[in-house]
């Protein structure tokens, strides 16, 4: 259905974007917390504040199947349709794409009429999604100025090499493979862009072998998870350039590129260092036209008695931060850095992105600290800080504390919860827990990725300025 | 209708394909700003009006030529089809351009408004008013020409219809591009741009229906 005035939720510049109304529901997705018999859910949650239902799973909709394992998702149209390469303002953010990340199964979920109570439209099998792109696994989705585009682990067989597969923005049919010359790249997992360059950025975690019965140790030691980053040609579909950040920094996961289309630079996170347990975070950014990566946080590992820590950790002592996700402020000004292992979500002030600086923290959960929430803080809690998703105004932080099923299970032995909350963050920038929202879940699931009703931090790319 | 009536009507066209920002205008402006320079923003009006040239001129150079080895009724019957038909599947098959690159030199950006053009089907609400043209100008003539003439007319007739049409574009184009660079920006965008190509499509049938009852 073509609009006659553009989405309203669309937005020319990062500048404009900031001024959006706030949101007033979230999307997030609930995976079966034992993988059997319960099929997953995306559920919606009451954001709006002056509701008497704010901070409760007011809807969703349950998959047909079981076993999809959602992780990431994201919406069929953004900003990017007012680029000015390929305008087509005129369609609607309307569906969630929500890919099962292990059964490669792909939702197209509808949030009208009634954002609160979204519907299943379409479903597109993994026979269809594997025969048609050669990949499976499907991770992030980006709405992109000529298509949707979707991420996607391995093949087939759960191997390599992981990539990129695209879907038709109208009918959602699978067009096929991105790439048309991948050069060395073999590892997946998380991709961005700078559209006004025409450069895509690639992140490595594993390959499903890798990752999917867990974390293997001998693989990590070993220095076999990713540790690349990938810059390709957006437009001929060519790897023109990896940088290794070295192999004892294991798994590079999300991209977060600046959301200033002027800027060529962009984080990306690092799960572990080999070397001391810490994790780290990266600038990309060119250096004499070649790209380059600066390492410009690292988040030490913090000490712990053995007592307190499952069997992968107990012979280290200490708990590694496990940093697994960041997300990037609409107005470039604040990186938020999910440190599941330690239980930390911190801020960073990037106005200087050479140079962060740590601005707040706020700890939750954790592996041995079990940091309880201000509203119930006789209960400890497991899981830590993990997906993060920021309003387009950046006043408010949303996370949720699960990481992937078997990697939960492997950290949290004992269960790793199902709790969301969020932050309120002020006029000068300092954060603190929002104490009226405190999401305990249906405890037959966890919860990961969050998408906020009318776009969020890490939903839309821009191509103007101002 | 009259020939300096049509004339209007094939420059006021072109302002109106000159207005719609997907057809070129946000583009130079995109590019302006990534070059922080209006200079850039004039530069890219060049390659696109030539796009757009190209376009269009496909299409009225076949019309002016059909007008003229054809029956006037047959070919105006024709383009009326052609126009309610075009107008119909853009209405219900709005597909936009699949086009990713916004680092584009004189050519890529010269394709890219041949291809932009060509999907908003520019050259053809110009029809009806092209197969009029010749019709018309024939009225005035006591003494048939032999038909080589004939189509080296058209065909001159033709070109000048693209040129009254591209001057309507670029003089819209590039006015609206250098205002929205320097004084307004493209926020405005956001809740002020109408759908043009729905009013196109509908434009397109009206147009064709017209054409086929006159």
């Amino acid at each position: 259905m073509q609009l006659l005035k553009p989405d309203p939720t669309f937005y020319a510049s990062p500048k404009d974007a900031i001024e959006a109304p706030p949101e007033t529901l979230a999307y997030v997705a609930l995976l079966s917390a034992t993988g059997n018999g319960v099929p997953d859910r995306l559920a919606v949650v009451e954001a709006d504040p002056t509701s008497p239902r704010y901070a409760r799973a007011i809807g969703g909709v349950a998959l047909p199947k079981t076993g999809d394992e959602l992780h990431h998702f994201g919406w069929n149209a953004c900003s990017a349709a007012l680029c000015p390469f390929a305008p087509h303002p005129h369609v609607e953010r309307r569906y969630l794409i929500v890919p099962g990340l292990r059964s490669s199964r792909i939702h197209i979920i509808d949030t009208k009429p009634d954002p609160s109570q979204p519907r299943i439209v379409r479903v597109i099998e993994p026979e269809e999604v594997i025969g048609r792109t050669g990949y499976s696994r499907p991770h992030t989705v980006h709405c992109g100025p000529d298509a949707i585009y979707i991420s996607a682990l391995g093949n087939a067989n759960g191997d390599g090499p992981g990539g990129i597969f695209m879907l038709d923005c109208d009918s959602f049919d699978i067009i096929g493979p991105w790439e048309k010359d991948r050069g060395s790249q073999y590892l997946a997992y998380d991709f961005w862009w700078h559209l006004n360059r025409d450069v895509m950025i690639t992140s490595e975690w594993g390959t499903p072998k890798m990752i999917e019965n867990g974390l293997n140790a001998e693989l990590l030691l070993g220095g076999k998870y990713g540790h690349h980053l990938h810059f390709w040609n957006l437009k001929n579909r060519r790897l023109k350039q990896s940088v290794d950040l070295g192999a004892e920094q294991q798994m590079v996961l999300e991209l977060r590129p600046s959301h200033d289309p002027n800027n060529e630079w962009g984080f990306a996170g690092v799960v572990v260092s080999l070397k001391d347990l810490s994790s780290s975070i990266w600038l990309w950014h060119r250096n004499n036209g070649a790209w380059t990566a600066t390492k410009v946080i690292e988040i030490p590992a913090e000490p712990a008695a053995p007592d307190r820590l499952p069997d992968l950790l107990k012979g280290f002592g200490a708990v590694p931060p496990l940093l697994s996700d960041i997300d990037l402020s609409v107005d470039d000004r604040y990186l938020y850095a999910s440190c599941w292992g330690t239980g930390e979500m911190r801020q960073y002030d990037v106005s200087d992105p050479f140079s962060p600086k740590l601005a707040g923290s706020v700890r939750i959960g954790g592996i041995a600290n079990r940091t309880p929430h201000p509203a119930n803080p006789a209960k400890p809690l497991a899981g830590g800080p993990q997906m993060v998703e920021v309003s387009r105004d950046g006043r408010r932080v949303y996370f949720t504390n699960s990481l992937y099923r078997a990697w939960d299970d492997q950290f949290y032995p004992d269960g790793v919860g199902n709790w969301m909350v969020k932050l309120d963050v002020d006029r000068d920038g300092r954060i603190a827990f929002d104490e009226r929202f405190f999401v305990e879940f249906d405890p037959a699931y966890r919860v990961h990725q969050v998408r906020l009703q009318g776009g969020d931090a890490s939903s839309d790319s821009y191509c103007f300025s101002v | 209708m009259s020939d300096r009536l049509v004339w209007l009507t094939l420059f006021l066209l072109g302002c109106y394909h000159g207005l719609n920002p997907g057809m070129g205008w946000l583009f130079a402006v995109g590019l302006g700003f990534q070059d922080r320079s209006a200079a850039a923003v004039l530069r890219a009006i060049v390659p696109l009006a030539l796009g757009h040239i190209l376009s269009v001129a496909l299409i009225v150079l076949v019309a002016v030529y059909a007008a003229v080895q054809f029956p006037h009724r047959a070919v105006h019957f024709a383009a009326a089809a052609i126009l309610i038909g075009f107008g119909i599947y853009r209405l219900v098959r709005a597909r936009h351009i699949r086009w990713v690159g916004m680092r584009v030199g004189f050519w890529g950006l010269a394709l890219w408004g041949f291809l932009m053009s060509s999907a908003h089907g520019a050259g053809l609400m110009l029809l009806p008013f092209v197969t009029a043209v010749p019709a018309g100008a024939s009225h005035g003539m006591t003494m048939p020409m032999p038909g080589a003439q004939m189509a080296h007319h058209a065909l001159l007739l033709g070109w000048l219809m693209v040129g009254v049409h591209t001057a309507g574009y670029v003089l819209t184009a590039a006015a609206i591009a250098l205002i929205v660079y320097t004084k307004i920006g493209v926020r405005f965008l956001r809740t002020s741009w109408i759908n043009l190509d729905l009013v196109w499509a509908a434009a397109l049938i009206l147009t064709g229906l017209i054409a086929l009852v006159t």
